[in-house]
């Protein structure tokens, strides 16, 4: 007995050493984990693209000798990867944050980068995420999303003898009430038009909701800050926002209710469906619409069987309701802000800055920016024929040059994740059945609430 | 020969020493540690004292998530440990073909959580479908879902101890009471059941620290849907620690209750059904 506590003291002691060294590392920590800047780290947060970046980091090597080395988190564990990725001596130089509230989580390991030339690239410079007079986060795409449709399925709905409504082309359907007439005769004339349903599955299994709980939820959610005077922009009222009201609400029940009661599936089934089957569905033609980004299109693109031709892909605005709406575009914006580590080396800091500013300005970098990574690229730097190619990029660009105002992404504003679970939850149950529409306008007022509040 | 062993102790300890230190008794401190700490990676932590375990206590998920947990650990643990010890007894029986139906129920054991989880997830959603609903659809269906995918993951695994177990019960002992004329019910109370007994206080033991334990089932197979309502106790300290910000230290202190409640019940069991075994 005698010895074993000698041993557990010695373990204990062994232990208390390793905390105290872990302690130190932090606080000299940028000295340690680098020499020189002979290499950087990136922690990259798009799956689709992993590959393109390898290839990236390759010719970067190869042209200026610093190597890049890219680690790419799988779909929807960056926070936990980048929380691991950070603990180690060779942390991540350049990583991403989702905005403002990706910077609060992450604002002790983020550098300011007033001075860089990236940031004086940006050519509208408020899309920065910026704290008091610092630059802490670059946006290096914008994306769009909307109702993508699928105009072949719509002509032959306009060509159909015995359709109920006057509607003869997509340019006649701009508002909530147009588009729900022509969707519900769509849906009663399904097995004409050779589908299945007009809207693919609206997807609710867990960790498939974003789509709703983000991307539709900003809708309604932007209407209401707007009307909040006395601000820049909707996210910015919304970070303000201690409480909401959710005034338009019933305008997103609105087009939930035209999405779930409309689609391939009945809306008790929701629960099992992910996004790749509702964009499986929509590639080969069971559905004619789907609400979803221009970041799908390789989804779209790459299942097997796909029926949809290149240019028959179309995108909609998201309608619900809302008065003035036919002047309403596509919601625009992005969720993707480029930080730099301030815990990193100097030299590192300096390496990883150059990196970037190569990518986003080098003719080589721009070509893979539009080419391979197909980002619309919100730098000056890029002229109007380096523009990405595929089908739904090229749509965003031309809605943004329509006469439409752009939906700004105001879900930036959403005060944590919990709150996203929280309404994609009360989705789900409304769907089943087991919540009614009041249920769930209270969850989302009172997450909300008590999301500030924490 | 002991004065060999007692001179190079040290030296034939240190590498599985070495090896426990690194794996367990580091983190195992180091998490005590952050518990009482707030921190966004492990390397930068800022003392704050009680304040996470307040939080954690506030948390009703957290209870919510114990009470599930402990609902769901009551019923696998009974249905496990009787169907294993049915089958043990059906296969400990001269009956053809008892080493293929041994080596069938063991293998599911050898499949990861995770997989078991989305295999599951597939055949009772293709049940359910037939009467419009999902898995989602009700938190009880979540519930017996996981009880069901437990069973199937450790009935097996049981079922091999108790067989050794039985298998061990001295024939002379089944004989000698046969000719005393008791029935196959009373040699089954009288005897097999007391000699036994040191493979029912690891089978509970195994039982119980699993199904309270349990986390890429629960994962895989609802991931807490509907509405945190199959949320249990592992699950909840994941989605603590990764998806609140600012929470990490409250879903390690969490983890810290966590460790201190299993350990209790399994200390307790154990003390229990140790009283209970004799000796061969």
């Amino acid at each position: 007995m005698k010895k074993f506590n000698r041993v557990l003291s010695l373990l204990l002691v062994a232990s208390l050493v390793f905390i105290a060294a872990c302690g130190n590392n932090d606080k000299n920590g940028g000295s340690t984990s680098s020499g020189g800047a002979e290499s950087i780290y990136f922690l990259n947060f798009k799956p689709e693209i992993a590959t393109v970046y390898e290839q990236i980091a390759k010719d970067y090597e190869a042209e200026t000798g610093v190597k890049v080395k890219v680690v790419t988190a799988a779909a929807g564990t960056y926070e936990t990867r980048l929380k691991s990725e950070m603990a180690k001596s060779e942390a991540p130089t350049i990583f991403q944050i989702n905005g403002p509230i990706g910077y609060n989580a992450w604002k002790d390991y983020t550098l300011d980068l007033k001075d860089t030339k990236l940031y004086s690239y940006l050519s509208d410079p408020s899309l920065a995420v910026t704290d008091g007079d610092g630059v802490y986060g670059i946006p290096y795409v914008v994306e769009g999303y909307g109702i993508i449709y699928n105009n072949a399925i719509m002509e032959n709905y306009f060509a159909l003898p015995n359709k109920a409504t006057g509607v003869s082309s997509m340019e006649e359907v701009n508002n909530f009430d147009t588009l729900k007439a022509v969707v519900e005769d769509m849906q009663a004339n399904a097995d004409a038009l050779g589908i299945k349903g007009v809207f693919a599955s609206t997807s609710l299994s867990a960790g498939e909701q974003w789509r709703w709980q983000t991307h539709l939820a900003n809708i309604p959610l932007f209407y209401e800050f707007n009307d909040i005077g006395g601000y820049d922009s909707t996210v910015l009222a919304g970070l303000e926002a201690d409480e909401i009201k959710f005034t338009y609400g019933n305008n997103f029940k609105n087009i939930f209710d035209l999405y779930i009661n409309n689609s391939t599936v009945k809306p008790t089934l929701l629960g099992s469906k992910s996004v790749a089957d509702s964009m499986a569905e929509f590639a080969l033609g069971q559905a004619a619409m789907v609400q979803n980004g221009n970041w799908a299109w390789n989804q779209i693109a790459e299942v097997g069987g796909n029926v949809v031709n290149q240019e028959d892909i179309k995108f909609l605005p998201i309608y619900t309701g809302v008065a003035g709406e036919e002047t309403q575009g596509l919601a625009i914006g992005t969720e993707n802000y480029l930080a730099i580590n301030s815990k990193a080396s100097e030299a590192k800091q300096q390496a990883s800055v150059a990196f970037l500013e190569w990518l986003f300005s080098s003719d080589k970098g721009k070509a893979y920016v539009t080419n391979d990574l197909g980002f619309i690229a919100p730098f000056n730097t890029f002229t109007d024929e380096e523009k990405p190619a595929d089908p739904l990029a090229a749509e965003v660009m031309e809605w943004m040059n329509k006469d439409t105002t752009a939906v700004a992404w105001t879900f930036a504003a959403f005060p944590s994740e919990d709150f996203k679970n929280d309404f994609g939850d009360a989705l789900l149950e409304y769907a089943q059945g087991s919540k009614t529409w009041e249920e769930v306008s209270a969850v989302v007022v009172e997450s909300w609430k008590n999301e500030k509040a924490k | 020969m002991q004065k060999m062993i007692k001179k190079y102790f040290a030296l034939f300890a240190l590498p599985t020493l070495i090896a426990f230190t690194v794996a367990f008794v580091v983190p195992f401190v180091l998490g005590i540690y952050l518990s009482f700490t707030e921190f966004t990676t492990v390397t930068d932590a800022r003392w704050v004292g009680l304040d996470n375990y307040v939080k954690a206590f506030k948390d009703p998920d957290f209870l919510k998530a114990l009470w599930f947990t402990a609902k769901f650990t009551v019923v696998s643990v009974v249905s496990i440990n009787v169907l294993a010890f049915l089958l043990a007894l059906l296969l400990t029986k001269k009956v053809l073909g008892t080493n293929v139906f041994r080596t069938i129920f063991f293998m599911p054991n050898l499949i990861g959580g995770i997989v078991l989880g989305y295999i599951w997830q597939l055949i009772i959603n293709g049940i359910l479908y037939q009467f419009d609903v999902t898995l989602t659809s009700d938190p009880k269906y979540g519930f017996w879902g996981l009880v069901v995918l437990m069973n199937w993951q450790l009935i097996g695994y049981m079922m091999i101890i108790y067989i050794a177990g039985i298998q061990n019960v001295p024939k002379e002992q089944l004989e000698a009471a046969k000719i005393d004329g008791a029935t196959n019910g009373t040699i089954l109370r009288k005897i097999i059941l007391p000699l036994v007994m040191p493979s029912i206080t690891i089978c509970l033991f195994l039982t119980i620290s699993n199904s309270f334990k349990l986390f890429d089932q629960n994962l895989a197979l609802t991931a807490g849907a509907p509405s945190k309502q199959t949320t249990m106790l592992a699950l909840d300290i994941f989605n603590t620690f990764y998806s609140k910000a600012g929470f990490e230290g409250v879903g390690q202190a969490k983890a810290v209750m966590f460790f201190i409640m299993v350990a209790l019940i399994v200390v307790i069991q154990l003390g229990i059904t140790r009283r209970r075994e004799i000796e061969n």
